[in-house]
């Protein structure tokens, strides 16, 4: 059977654009039809904005490559049309196990909050969120929405100008030439775009290699994260289980910055050293296997004039922690709104200055916690590694020593604390929802909060009377009344002491400004800010 | 007579352990020892008690031990 990675499902296609007298101009051009390529375009797409992307490929990515989605990264998907296929297929899971050398030292579980609709976490093989996202695409396609996804189509140069951006697209036909009022970069760690524009991609690498190895499995192993330090199978090094669906297992190991990459890949290596792990009796066959280094890195801004940067062209982190995929979808969510209103005449430019701000904001916090977590599993220095040894010679006995343990940690997101679009904050209600935050999810009588907010400006208001809608200069504020009672999780998490709120949240489910009560001129004020236009 | 606290006690542990591993930064091994024995010396005259850092030396020594007191 072959496998929906092995499968052209966006083939190249002769389009006009090749055919015109001058090159074509289009609103929103997208290079790179990865997870992030495809949510930016289809986020533009929903909001009627015309997009083109361009991708080298035809097919979803080869291999598993990102595999762990957290839940803010699946609300986003839910705003998008393809959360719920995710979260069907997807393996979900709160419990793991570290083990150091033959022994386990000890067993967690994440204990997820309840009362939301999406799990902490799920694991699922990054071409099914590809695939998803390209349904998705077609099916807004099917409804008349403007998106194209140009297969075969690589950008082979591009210039920034006052007005737009020119492009130069090589095609089995050979090259032609548009012209873009934006282009989205979100062409991944080795963006081309970025490298043609001669932009700086700072940070540091990580001397170690990483074996990969999507192992496809009939194994009785539970649903659980397994990590080892030190093991029998893979001495001096840590190694990682992880389920993902269909039976295949991720397998990931450390091999040490001395190897000799060639011998390292060889099936037959590969094969003994799954089989000193798994024992000798357990079947497996490999789907995909690689061997990779990961540096630790972002861009200074992520807005070049008409060029923005999402997701890895913009910043790259070490895969502990599940902060790649997750994050390129944070940035699109960011970034997508902004435009639009941008494209409208509705905000100056300098709103996309915020989209930079913020994600730069999100990407250092991620850049801190992977690094974090690479330091303590692969220590740089002597000293770091007594340390880490104390922490795990001390791990089984002493609890206190546990949440020192760092094998990566849960990827949440990031508060845009500081950010100028936000507004003024009420402090009797909880910290977690300050200006900045990303609303947290509840559940209300009939469904789930996060199902009811995003897309526009939104005025949540809550035992506190509000109109219907709220307009200025041509960005309509719509209200969501609701009643604190809806459930117990939504007044704590929203109302905390306070007896009512008045909450603005923007259109990727930032919360802008908060109030105890209404004042149509205090939400207008905090809109403007929002939005640039002060 | 007080016990030594070993559940979870610090309440942003990664930022500690950051800061511990930072402060080794750039360091050799000899200056390094130095320090660890000085936060070592630091450490236990804030806590004072002698139980609780006789039970902490030997905590130190076997920390396999599930026999603590």
């Amino acid at each position: 059977m072959k496998k929906i990675f092995e499968t052209p499902i966006y083939e190249y296609a002769r389009v006009p654009d090749q055919d015109a007298v001058s090159p074509v101009r289009h609103p929103v051009v997208v290079v790179g039809a990865g997870p992030v390529g495809l949510a930016a375009a289809i986020d533009l797409a929903q909001r009627d904005i015309p997009v083109v992307v361009l991708d080298d490929n035809d097919k979803v990515s080869f291999g598993s490559r990102a595999i762990c989605f957290a839940k803010r990264p699946l609300e986003i998907l839910d705003r998008l049309g393809c959360g719920q296929p995710m979260v069907d297929k997807g393996v979900v899971w709160d419990s793991g196990k570290v083990f150091r050398d033959e022994r386990q030292i000890y067993a967690f579980n994440l204990l997820p909050e309840s009362g939301h609709k999406r799990p902490a976490f799920i694991n699922l093989q990054q071409y099914y969120l590809e695939k998803y996202l390209v349904d998705r695409l077609r099916a807004l396609q099917a409804k008349g929405k403007p998106v194209e996804l140009r297969g075969g189509n690589r950008l082979s140069a591009v210039g920034q100008h006052d007005s737009h951006v020119s492009l130069e697209v090589d095609t089995p036909e050979g090259p032609y030439n548009i012209e873009a009022d934006w282009l989205i970069a979100c062409d991944g760690a080795k963006s081309a775009t970025r490298t043609m524009l001669g932009l700086d991609f700072a940070g540091r690498v990580f001397e170690d290699n990483f074996l990969i190895a999507d192992t496809i499995m009939e194994a009785d192993f539970p649903t659980e994260r397994w990590f080892w330090f030190d093991p029998p199978f893979n001495r001096g090094q840590s190694a990682l289980l992880h389920k993902q669906p269909d039976n295949v297992w991720r397998i990931d190991m450390q091999l040490g910055w001395d190897i000799d990459r060639e011998e390292e890949l060889k099936p037959e290596n590969i094969r003994a050293r799954l089989r000193a792990m798994l024992g000798e009796d357990t079947r497996f066959e490999l789907e995909w296997t690689s061997i990779y280094t990961f540096q630790c890195c972002r861009m200074e801004k992520f807005r070049y004039g008409r060029v923005l940067f999402a997701g890895d062209a913009a910043h790259q982190v070490s895969p502990f922690g599940a902060r790649g995929a997750n994050s390129g979808l944070q940035d699109t969510d960011n970034l997508v709104w902004k435009l639009g209103l941008v494209l409208d005449g509705k905000a100056p430019e300098a709103l996309l200055d915020s989209y930079s701000d913020e994600r730069v904001h999100g990407a250092d916090e991620n850049l801190m916690n992977s690094t974090r977590s690479t330091d303590f599993i692969t220590p740089k220095s002597a000293t770091s590694r007594n340390f880490r040894d104390a922490v795990l010679d001390l791990a089984e006995t002493y609890e206190f020593a546990r949440p020192l343990v760092n094998t990566g940690r849960l990827s949440l997101p990031c508060v845009y604390d500081g950010s100028a679009l936000n507004g003024p904050d009420c402090t009797t209600m909880p910290d977690a929802l300050r200006p900045g935050s990303p609303a947290i999810d509840a559940p209300l009588r009939e469904g789930w909060l996060l199902d009811r907010l995003g897309n526009g400006f939104q005025l949540l208001a809550i035992g506190v009377d509000v109109p219907d809608a709220l307009e200025d200069g041509g960005i309509t504020v719509t209200a969501l009344a609701l009643d604190p009672d809806e459930s117990a999780a939504f007044a704590r998490r929203y109302l905390g002491d306070a007896p009512g709120a008045v909450y603005l949240m923007r259109p990727d489910q930032h919360v802008a400004a908060r109030w105890a009560d209404f004042d149509a001129a205090a939400v207008i004020e905090a809109l403007r800010t929002a939005t640039a236009r002060t | 007579m007080s016990k030594l606290n070993t559940t979870p006690n610090i309440a942003a542990p990664d930022d500690f352990y950051a800061e511990l591993l930072a402060i080794h930064e750039g360091r050799s091994k000899e200056e390094s020892d130095r320090i660890n024995a000085r936060l070592i010396l630091l450490l236990a005259n804030h806590i004072g008690q002698p139980d609780v850092l006789s039970a902490a030396l030997q905590a130190a020594l076997s920390p396999s031990a599930t026999d603590q007191a």
